[in-house]
């Protein structure tokens, strides 16, 4: 009997602490396989952002920085700046990456850093319970929006890749889901091509994965998925957002 | 004849791979593991196909899968 | 060694390369935007990277990424751009990574004036940011000391994983005084010991965090902190005198360049025979205590100058008690006192010694 599926070496043996169905899990599994698979473990440096996934410091099997809320870019481009032989990625969420660190994302990706940055997407703050994240839904709950998000009063939803791709600096956007096997295996893809461009030096990546968070929305983990697939797969549209080489023109340009 | 192992103390019984399994094979058991979750099991060993989908969608490392002779690799992981 | 006249700022950010530093991230702000322009030009001939960043709360979150992974990285900013800063600062101190961070103050608060001031001392050596932290507080009274106390101040910050503050006004960063460097060419680069993250070949994983969820282990770590806070205390302390040799009646205290100025009005006193005596704190984080005790007890009176309202003044009170004859004159808003001002205010002290002046020179015409 030979294994086909086992635990990743990107990853510690250290069993996580989210909750049950929480898709976390799965989008560390992928990063962890990546890091593996393309043998950068033991010149990979991660950053933990604020939030649920805080403690992933402990769980990827790589020298780990915690950052300060939103602030991973950041760390990121001073680590990468400082040591570019190493790979460089942040795991962030919404609440940081979208809410306070909106601006370290911006520049992080405007400036092109040679950085990977894998942004959780769960349209909610997990970890302090529940409240308004800058992804959740027109109408959705949160302890924050008790009669609903209101985009008359805190705007409409977010969207990062987008926003990101939309920026002139060649880079690699993607957005990836986790709601059914399918989208976890083609999110896994993306992972891996954001990591390539970086370990070939040639871009900026950020890949947004879709994420259920059953405890705060309030549902059960297949409730939670119908509700991603009904409600957020419509206003996150999956797929590549930007490829460096669509840029090919202006970067050869810019060197005359 | 392929088949999987569930790690009882990493299952946190959210039942994905129940959900995944094409040949609905996985079920829960009654029983609690050490942190009081119910965690998987498999209801019928003959019809696993050793695909893996199981293992992919579970948030937990806790399935691992074996294989012995020829597999399809029906997807690319 | 050939003396070079240059502007503050500019020697500052050459100051850091012979330390051995090639890795800048800033954010203009004035009064020290020429730090990072002049190290947008040098670093890269030395080899180095610069970055400016879209904010100082990003570029001290950046120098945390860099000595993180085992280089040696500076910053420089002005009050309101370091009051951004103390978050990151927090964290650099909790993880205990060597960072220079320099601060060349402008008068506050709020968004306050581009012009000096030494309004941020407390800041710096008392209320930073939360949690029980300390930086390494050097403060310059001249372009050429601000050239030294850079360089000292990466070595320190080596030797303890800490956090060290080079803080001068905007004086010390816009005035062109000769310096000369005491070394050549770009210093030594930081030893990344067995802490910095440069990949885990060969070795087991390692974590820079500051999350301590459970209380006993981020209780000892508050412990180890301060253990090595008390190291600093008894090993780091400096300080500068001057005119203590004979007797004195008036201790003037000051640091920066407002000791530079209350030296002029000193120096003319001592023509009309008044015995007033200098003691400047250099590092005002480990405070020097026990010497500024030692001087002040040769003194009837202790007169603290400053361009604040009053931050050094707590320390001053500090060491030598309640009942100490303390008076203070200080300016803000960017306002810079004039050496007769001192001279006046230390008149005033004097009057109030009940001392007569020796009858030593005639007496100056203002």
């Amino acid at each position: 009997m030979r294994k086909v599926f086992a635990s990743t070496a990107g990853l510690t043996d250290r069993p996580t602490h989210y909750c049950p169905g929480c898709t976390h899990g799965i989008i560390h599994r992928m990063v962890g396989e990546v890091i593996e698979d393309l043998g950068i473990r033991e010149r990979t440096v991660g950053i933990a952002p604020v939030g649920c996934s805080v403690l992933a410091y402990e769980y990827f099997n790589c020298d780990m920085f915690e950052a300060s809320h939103g602030r991973a870019p950041a760390v990121a481009t001073g680590a990468k700046r400082a040591r570019p032989d190493i790979i460089v990625f942040s795991y962030q969420g919404d609440g940081d990456l979208a809410s306070i660190g909106m601006g370290e994302i911006i520049h992080t990706a405007n400036r092109g850093e040679k950085v990977t940055v894998i942004f959780v997407n769960n349209a909610i703050y997990g970890m302090t319970g529940g409240q308004l994240a800058p992804t959740t839904m027109p109408g959705q709950y949160s302890t924050t929006t008790p009669r609903g998000r209101d985009v008359r009063d805190c705007g409409y939803p977010v969207k990062m890749a987008e926003i990101i791709a939309q920026l002139t600096t060649p880079a690699f956007v993607a957005r990836g889901s986790t709601h059914t096997p399918r989208e976890i295996i083609a999110t896994k893809a993306l992972i891996k091509k954001a990591f390539e461009y970086q370990v070939a030096g040639t871009c900026f990546s950020l890949v947004e994965v879709l994420s259920i968070c059953p405890t705060n929305w309030g549902l059960s983990v297949r409730e939670s998925e119908k509700w991603l697939e009904r409600e957020m797969l419509p206003y996150y549209p999956l797929g590549v957002k930007k490829r460096p080489e669509d840029f090919a023109e202006v970067s050869a340009d810019a060197k005359h | 004849m392929p088949k999987i192992e569930i790690s009882v103390e990493r299952c946190k019984g959210c039942e994905r791979c129940n959900d995944a399994c094409p040949a609905k094979i996985l079920g829960m058991t009654q029983k609690l593991n050490a942190r009081g979750y119910s965690y998987a099991q498999v209801n019928d060993r003959r019809k696993c196909l050793g695909c893996r989908l199981c293992a992919i969608n579970c948030p937990d490392l806790a399935i691992e899968v074996f294989a012995e002779g020829t597999t399809y690799e029906f997807f690319h992981y | 060694m050939a003396k070079v006249l240059m502007k503050g700022n500019e020697a500052i950010g050459e100051a850091a390369i012979r330390a051995g530093c090639v890795h800048f991230f800033g954010y203009p702000i004035t009064p020290q935007s020429e730090v990072p322009e002049y190290l947008a030009k040098r670093l890269p001939e030395v080899g180095g990277k610069f970055v400016q960043a879209e904010s100082e709360v990003a570029a001290s979150n950046m120098i945390y990424g860099a000595a993180g992974v085992g280089v040696r990285v500076l910053t420089t900013s002005s009050s309101p751009g370091i009051s951004l800063m103390s978050e990151a600062l927090s964290y650099i101190a909790a993880c205990e990574l060597p960072v220079v961070v320099v601060n060349v103050m402008r008068s506050g608060p709020g968004l306050g004036g581009i012009l000096p001031a030494q309004s941020d001392y407390l800041h710096a050596t008392k209320g930073t940011a939360h949690g029980d932290f300390k930086m390494i507080v050097l403060a310059p009274a001249s372009v050429q000391e601000a050239v030294n106390l850079v360089i000292l101040a990466f070595e320190l910050a080596e030797k303890y994983l800490n956090p060290v503050m080079v803080i001068g006004d905007g004086m010390i960063g816009q005035m062109m005084e000769p310096v000369e460097f005491p070394v050549e060419g770009v210093g030594k680069p930081l030893d990344p010991g067995n802490w910095a993250l440069t990949g885990c070949k060969g070795r087991g994983k390692r974590i820079i965090n500051s999350l301590y969820l459970d209380p006993e282990i981020c209780y000892r770590h508050n412990l180890k902190l301060t253990a090595k806070y008390e190291e600093i205390r008894k090993a780091e302390q400096r300080f500068d005198t001057y005119n203590t040799d004979g007797p004195y009646d008036l201790l003037v205290t000051a640091f920066g360049m407002t000791s530079r100025i209350a030296r002029t009005a000193i120096d003319e006193l001592a023509q009309e025979g008044q015995r007033v005596a200098l003691f400047r704190p250099i590092t005002l984080n480990p405070f020097p205590y026990e010497a500024l005790r030692a001087a002040a007890s040769k003194a009837k009176r202790v007169l603290d100058l400053e361009m604040n309202m009053g931050q050094m003044l707590q320390d001053v009170r500090m060491a030598l008690g309640p009942d100490a004859a303390i008076d203070f004159f200080g300016t803000a808003g960017g306002v810079v006192p004039s050496p007769d001002q001192c001279r006046e205010k230390m008149l005033e002290s004097i009057s109030k010694t009940g001392s007569r002046p020796k009858a030593k020179g005639a007496r100056r015409n203002p």
